[in-house]
């Protein structure tokens, strides 16, 4: 029993890793089901419009947030984070704990929404109204919706918790010398990331509450006079969808980077770890990273350039999110000086992160494009939206999860090692996979097929020819992407066979510099800070945090 | 207009489009060849051997983020210049006027008649079998020569002023070839206007997730050359005010 529930932060954290693992396998399943339905959509499976759209909600609900925002923040920031700063525990490990399994409870809550009557709920995982205000709305309005909101509800309190306790640990238990210019950038990102969790979960949970009086007490937060959904017309209060809109983007937009920050810090160590290099311009590391917090927080209305904005609003919202492109871009000219002539070293978690710079930039590329309202009025949810953030934030998200893995796995698994063979195979074919899945998408998109249809045929009107001529295309993806979800099994091969053997790797066998990889020391002696982390000479020797300036005699 | 990359998108059949398509290739062409450009860095950095020295980081940071200010800076310039133009103002008072309403699963077309005002509509009136989906308010005499159609039809090159409307949830009224998407919401008319160009029939799409039928909801646009419109329209309204 204690060791289920334990309030050890490293189990809890391998626990949040095995949460989002299942999440991953349930969530890869499902969008296979998907492409299989689209292309093919009598033969194998014989998928109702609402279930596809159930598919849709389940699958962007799941991996948003319970893979892309557990597995990187509540997970690696548990088992992690507090060496990396030279701390022993979470400020809260009672509250850790308790965190953990309410993010259980809301996953179990979610996947049961798929079971009651009515099924599950259809409305994406953007769920808006009045479409998710009113039952009568069609299949997966009823308690499905109810038990979506639940889960995202209790999803939402366990990650605010979790990230008060990351806050908390970050700034009240870092070991001496750990001055805030020499955190790593990982803990850099989990700070960034904790305090968008804050911020953005409780701005969504008052939207949640809106939206659950707005079903069950009649409120009209949502809802105009007048809707006539189904026969049944709506006559008191007089609210508006737009609302919603705004609080759940509000919401929405941080949480994307909330999904990539800790990926980002992670990357720029990795990448100079095995470069032996520091990281170019460390300090504007941080600024940049906390600029992209701050700005992150100001661009929500650039997913609301077509719904009903006055026009001056999206003039605003296109110069805030442009003005997000630039660091982010000095983030990338960062990471390229960092690599640039310096002989790296090309293990696994070097090339997830390479990867994930790779990504970075081919899905980042595309969001400029998006912010020009103009231009976003043709692609506004098309398939070129769904390139776009699949390539940035779910594929550079993964990336960014399996460098993490590759790297610390040795920490989280007794000094054993993953096999290098088997990952590069695994790096290769899933990078070739995440391009061959996502970049013609673009295409599916600037042809005009909008997202979220289960059928592109069969139509009694133009649609039919217009969206006919996507399928070769969405034939090609189908089959990369189950290129792309079958490399995953060398991880897992992988996985299971080291777990097998005994491991033998050193205190630090990558040669890193954070504190993490330091020898253990005495129960009771302090571990202590000397200095910057990524201190590597031209000659490959290298100064870890942990060792004094000047070795005592 | 053709546009070297023109087989990327579809027939441009309405007035602002080939601007918006121009500048589209234009961040298009741009994004690839930063692509290009960035890649091509990271590799080379990659294969050719150490160097030691000090870069500074004006070099490597600051002067390539004000080039890159300076272009977002540009692109955000032109596309707020074609956004303004299309946006800012309302149609002209001559633009024919047609209302658009979204609901679960169709369009459809009011067109105001030879009196050019709308009736009042009434939700609670709506009754979809009886022909009289909107809800159309009989006692109101300006509604006596409104006609529905379920199909868009319009004349070429003249100006058109849609009020989009949705009466249950929220819809996408989308035509990629007239490069056009707004979203109708319940509660919330919204103008667009523009103007069609190119004689043809393109598809009407829903592009907001609005329940199960989402797929289907989906009409045609009929551009015609103005004296076939003429010819439609006279043939309508003769048969609404019978
Ligand atoms: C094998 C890999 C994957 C495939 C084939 C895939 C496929 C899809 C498909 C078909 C859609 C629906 C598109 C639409 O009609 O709107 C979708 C949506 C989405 N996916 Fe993925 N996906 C994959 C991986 C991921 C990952 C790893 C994440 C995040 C961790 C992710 C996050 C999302 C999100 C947020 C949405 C939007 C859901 C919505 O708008 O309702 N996907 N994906
Ligand atoms: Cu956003
Ligand atoms: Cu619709």
């Amino acid at each position: 029993m204690n060791r289920i529930f334990s309030t050890d932060h490293r189990t809890i954290g391998l626990q949040y890793l095995l949460l989002a693992a299942v999440a991953v396998v349930i969530g890869t399943i499902m969008s296979l089901m998907m492409r299989i339905h689209l292309v093919w959509p009598d033969r194998f499976l014989p998928i109702k419009p609402e279930d596809y759209l159930a598919l849709v909600t389940l699958h962007g609900t799941l991996m948003l947030f319970f893979v892309l925002t557990t597995a990187p923040q509540s997970g690696f920031g548990n088992l992690i984070l507090p060496a990396q700063i030279g701390a022993r525990h979470m400020a809260f490990p009672l509250l850790n704990a308790a965190s953990f399994w309410l993010t259980a409870v809301a996953l179990a809550t979610l996947l049961a929404s798929s079971f009651v009557q009515g099924g599950a709920a259809i409305s994406g995982w953007t769920a808006y109204p009045p479409l998710s205000a009113v039952a009568s709305a069609g299949p997966g309005q009823g308690l499905g919706m109810d038990l979506w909101l639940a889960s995202i509800a209790l999803f939402g309190i366990a990650t605010t918790a979790s990230s008060i306790n990351t806050l908390t640990t970050i700034v009240a238990r870092r070991c001496s010398g750990m001055t805030w210019q020499r955190l790593p950038l990982t803990v850099w990102g989990w700070f960034t990331a904790s305090l968008l969790s804050i911020i953005a979960f409780s701005v969504l949970l008052a939207a949640l509450l809106l939206l659950f009086l707005d079903r069950h007490a009649h409120a009209s937060f949502f809802i105009p006079a007048g809707d006539l959904v189904s026969g049944t017309l709506h006559t008191q209060g007089n609210g508006s969808p737009l609302l919603w809109l705004h609080l759940f983007w509000f919401f929405g937009h941080p949480e994307v980077y909330i999904a990539i920050l800790p990926g980002m810090g992670l990357t720029s160590m990795i990448l100079a770890n095995f470069s032996r290099r520091r990281v170019f311009a460390y300090r504007t590391m941080i600024s940049t990273t906390l600029l992209i917090g701050l700005l992150g927080i100001l661009v929500w209305g650039h997913h609301m350039f077509v719904a009903g904005l006055n026009p001056f609003v999206g003039s605003a919202f296109s110069i805030s999110t442009m003005a997000i492109a630039l660091p982010s871009s000095a983030k990338v000219l960062s990471w390229l000086a960092t690599t640039w002539r310096s002989r790296p070293r090309y293990t696994t978690p070097m090339l997830f992160a390479l990867g994930f710079v790779s990504l970075f930039i081919t899905g980042g590329l595309t969001g400029p494009i998006l912010a020009q309202p103009i231009l976003d009025q043709y692609l506004h949810n098309t398939y070129f939206v769904v390139a776009h953030f699949h390539l940035i934030m779910a594929m550079a998200g993964i990336f960014g999860l399996y460098a993490a893995t590759y790297y610390w796995f040795p920490l989280i698994a007794n000094g054993r090692i993953l096999s290098e063979r088997l990952g590069r195979w695994h790096f290769f074919t899933t990078f070739a996979g995440a391009y061959a899945t996502f970049l013609p998408m673009h295409l599916a998109g600037l042809a005009g097929e909008p997202r979220h249809y289960s059928q592109l045929t069969g139509m009694a009107s133009a649609s039919s020819r217009l969206l006919g001529r996507q399928l070769p295309l969405q034939d090609f993806i189908t089959h990369a992407a189950f290129l792309l979800a079958e490399a995953q099994l060398i991880f897992v091969v992988n996985l299971i066979q080291t777990l097998r053997r005994p491991g033998h790797a050193s205190n630090n066998p990558w040669d890193a510099t954070t504190l993490e990889w330091s020898p253990p020391i005495a129960p009771d002696a302090e571990p202590s800070v000397h200095r910057e982390p990524c201190e590597y000479a031209a000659d490959g020797s290298f100064s870890p945090q942990w060792e004094p300036a000047h070795k005592p005699e | 207009m053709s546009l070297p990359f023109s087989p990327l998108l579809p027939i441009d059949a309405s007035a602002h489009g080939p601007a918006l398509d121009r500048h589209l290739i234009l961040n298009l062409a741009i994004a690839l060849a930063l692509l290009a450009i960035t890649h091509l860095i990271l590799l080379i950095g990659l294969v050719r051997s150490r160097i030691s020295t000090q870069r500074s980081i004006w070099a490597v940071e600051y002067l390539p983020l004000a080039a890159l200010a300076l272009l977002f800076a540009a692109l955000t310039i032109h596309a707020e210049r074609l956004w303004a133009s299309t946006r800012y103002t309302g149609a002209d008072p001559a633009a024919l006027q047609v209302e658009v309403t979204g609901l679960q699963f169709a369009w459809y077309f009011r067109y105001p008649g030879s009196d050019a005002r709308f009736g009042t509509t009434r939700p609670q009136l709506a009754d979809a079998p009886a022909g009289n989906p909107l809800g159309l308010d009989p006692a109101d005499p300006t509604s006596a020569d409104d006609f529905l159609s379920s199909n868009l039809v319009l004349p070429a090159n003249r100006e058109v002023d849609l009020r989009l409307e949705a009466q249950d949830v929220i819809h996408g009224f989308s035509v990629p070839e007239l490069r056009i998407k707004q979203n109708a919401i319940p509660g919330q008319p919204q103008h667009i206007h523009l103007t069609p160009t190119l004689p043809g029939t393109y598809a009407i799409l829903c592009t907001q997730l609005c329940g199960l039928g989402h797929h289907r909801m989906s009409a045609n646009l009929r551009v015609l050359p103005q004296p076939e419109y003429q010819a439609w329209l006279k043939a309508k309204e003769a048969a609404a005010t019978q």
